[in-house]
């Protein structure tokens, strides 16, 4: 479905292409075909009606109508403002020269904090770092063993004090403790690994709040699933809005989701992608790349190359 | 809150906005606008472009041509369509099934990666105790790290007994071990934890096929449940993941989680139309406690509130 999909949309495109002159009806039915193109990749509705009509503002105007290719460039309009979107930027994470680097990673449940937990501490270690992974998860079960099993392949330390009752009061005092121990054993990053939660648990929320008050950290890291539907945008909003993110890592990419969540949410954050989990093992993370990306959520295999040979 | 509760709200906004507009168009057919807002919270439940599309259109259709049709009256068009699609997937319980099945009923627990199968084997094997029965935990997960530890810790927190073998042990050899196990136990439902899986990677999922091989060949007949869990968070990716899950090792229940969040979960109704696999199970919390049975209705009416009427 999703490669008839893109298609269609590869023909319309063409079609676009062809045309040595363009209407406005030309425009609005490639549009509506974008528009279900970026809908069947889980854009937010919201989202997608603001880029269509941004997109169409651009691509009626003289400059497009006039030029000799003007299929040509309403295909750049599209992938241009995709980018934008996006955010050109290829972020990463580089350490404070004043170490420790302190990361908090948060998000819902079963996004993938642990595992990206895990990844970073591998990308640091090979790069020279001494890691400190704090377990700060205590009430899940088994999720500090999971965090410690990840330390002890790793060859990595992790902090870690299980209660099985944990108060916010528990969970802060863990994460203040491995900061402290981060500082005074000259780690140069400690990675903070929350326990899952929903952006609408009031109380769990005040929980990261009060961790982040407490270890002042230089990243808090949104760890979402490239799965994610509609709802990217709430959910984003609310961590955003309740414990303030500096970026975000986006998990579960390698499958064939097209995405259209991480466009949601960099339009609700306008936090940059930090990096994307392509795997269930720690050497699974890579850096982000905008285009390649952009050009995923259209379905499309290559865009640039089709705008290439436009 | 509930989570019928919590879906509920948050379809409030366009519900009041939906009653409002009743006013402005009492004995006119609903205009553009009230369209808009109606496709904008169907695509908002992640109930897919295409499924909305279609709905808007019946919309339109009923809007034009019966003269007099109110806004109630299209709320009550969508939900029907929709109970129409979901309640055949109602399909029975999971009690009903035990009832009337064999002894072990083999259940086997399949997902993509982080959807919930851990825990909602957790819950099942809570819910199971209580209703007097004996399920046999089984740690198929030998490949995530702690994956075993967490199902221990579950299994000692409801008292059922846990069959394991190391981390890094051949799936399908737990897996025999269970039945075994099952067997010369007496125990009457077995629970099958297996490693999340992303549908794409085809030597995971040959792997998959392997397990279900190995369980019925030890059992005849087993697993008597293929039990797939999805995220009720994720999108249009979900009718992805049934497919391929169904394809590799045929389904036959599936088990819808973290709908206590603000996702609606509304992907279940293209599954439900093209796959027809009945929906056992809803997960509304971490909490052992979190499970119930799906029901159609309350699905429904919370996707768009009660039917006209009723409210
Ligand atoms: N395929 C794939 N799986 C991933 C990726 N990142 C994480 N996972 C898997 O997703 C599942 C959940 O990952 P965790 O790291 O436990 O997620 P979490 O956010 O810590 O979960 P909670 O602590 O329970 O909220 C595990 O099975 C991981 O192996 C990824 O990039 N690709
Ligand atoms: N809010 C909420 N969280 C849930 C629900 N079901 C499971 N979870 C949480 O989701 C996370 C992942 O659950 P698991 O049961 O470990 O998922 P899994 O499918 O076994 O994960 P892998 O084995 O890593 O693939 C955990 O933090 C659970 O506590 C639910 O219904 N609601
Ligand atoms: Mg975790
Ligand atoms: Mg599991």
């Amino acid at each position: 479905m999703l490669d008839a999909l893109s298609d269609k949309f590869e023909k319309i495109l063409k079609k676009l292409r062809g045309q040595g002159v363009l209407s406005e009806q030309n425009i609005a039915e490639a549009l509506k075909e974008v528009r279900l193109a970026l809908l069947e990749a889980d854009v937010n509705f919201k989202v997608v009606k603001d880029f269509i009509e941004r997109v169409r503002q651009k691509a009626i105007g003289q400059e497009v109508l006039q030029s000799l290719t003007p299929g040509h460039q309403v295909v750049k309009v599209v992938w241009d403002e995709l980018s934008d979107m996006m955010g050109r930027e290829r972020a990463g994470l580089s350490l404070n020269p004043q170490p420790p680097t302190i990361v908090m990673m948060v998000g819902l449940q079963g996004a993938g904090k642990t595992t990206t937990c895990g990844k970073l501490a591998r990308l640091f270690k090979s790069q020279g770092k001494r890691v400190l992974l704090v377990a700060a998860d205590p009430r899940r079960p088994a999720a500090g063993e999971q965090l410690s099993a990840l330390g002890r392949d790793l060859g990595v330390e992790v902090h870690r004090h299980d209660q099985a009752h944990a108060t916010t009061k528990d969970v802060v005092a863990i994460c203040r403790a491995g900061v402290e121990r981060a500082r005074e054993q000259g780690f140069d990053l400690v990675v903070l690994d929350t326990g899952g939660r929903l952006h609408i648990d009031d109380e769990l929320m005040g929980e990261l709040v009060a961790v982040k008050a407490a270890t002042s950290p230089h990243e808090v890291l949104l760890v979402a699933d490239a799965m994610t539907g509609q709802d990217a945008v709430t959910m984003a909003g609310q961590f955003d809005q309740k414990v303030g993110l500096t970026g975000v890592i986006l998990a579960k990419v390698e499958g064939d989701a097209r995405g259209g969540a991480v466009l949601s949410i960099r339009a609700v954050t306008g936090k940059p992608i930090k990096f994307i989990g392509v795997g269930e093992k720690l050497d699974a993370l890579e850096v982000f790349h905008p285009d390649r990306m952009a050009s995923r959520i259209l379905g499309m295999g290559d865009v640039l190359s089709l705008i290439e040979k436009a | 809150m509930g989570w019928f509760q919590r879906l509920s709200d948050g379809l409030g906004k366009t519900r009041s906005a939906v009653k409002q507009s009743l006013d402005r168009f009492l004995g006119r057919p609903p205009d553009q606008a009230l369209i808009d807002d109606l496709e904008a919270s169907l695509l908002g439940a992640d109930l897919g472009a295409r499924v909305v599309d279609r709905l808007i259109t019946q919309v339109n259709e009923q809007a034009r041509s019966v003269s007099g049709t109110t806004v109630a009256d299209l709320q009550n068009l969508l939900s029907q369509t929709l109970y129409g699609v979901l309640k055949p997937v109602a399909g029975s319980s999971l009690e009903e099934l035990l009832n009337k099945g064999p002894k072990p009923f083999i259940i086997l627990v399949v997902g993509v990666n982080g959807a919930g199968k851990t825990t909602t084997i957790a819950k099942l094997a809570q819910r199971l105790s209580q209703a007097g029965r004996r399920p046999l935990l089984v740690a198929g997960d030998t490949f995530r790290a702690a994956a075993i530890d967490q199902l221990q810790v579950w299994a000692d927190r409801v008292g059922a007994e846990l069959i394991r073998q190391r981390h890094g042990a051949d799936p399908a050899a737990v897996a025999f071990d269970g039945i075994v196990a099952a067997k010369a136990r007496h125990a009457d439902v077995v629970l099958i934890d297996t490693a999340g899986r992303l549908h794409t990677k085809s030597n995971l999922m040959d792997e998959l096929r392997k397990v279900k091989r190995v369980i019925g060949q030890e059992l005849p007949g087993a697993p008597h449940e293929v039990l797939l869990v999805l995220d009720a968070t994720s999108g249009q990716n979900a009718l992805a993941q049934a497919r391929q899950f169904h394809e590799a090792v045929g389904v036959t229940g599936l088990a819808l989680t973290k709908l206590d969040g603000t996702a609606r979960g509304g992907i279940l109704v293209a599954i439900a139309e093209e796959l027809k696999i009945p929906v056992r199970l809803i997960g509304v919390g971490e909490g052992v406690d979190d499970l119930q049975d799906f029901n159609a209705e309350a699905f429904v009416a919370a996707l768009f509130g009660q039917p006209a009427g009723a409210s």
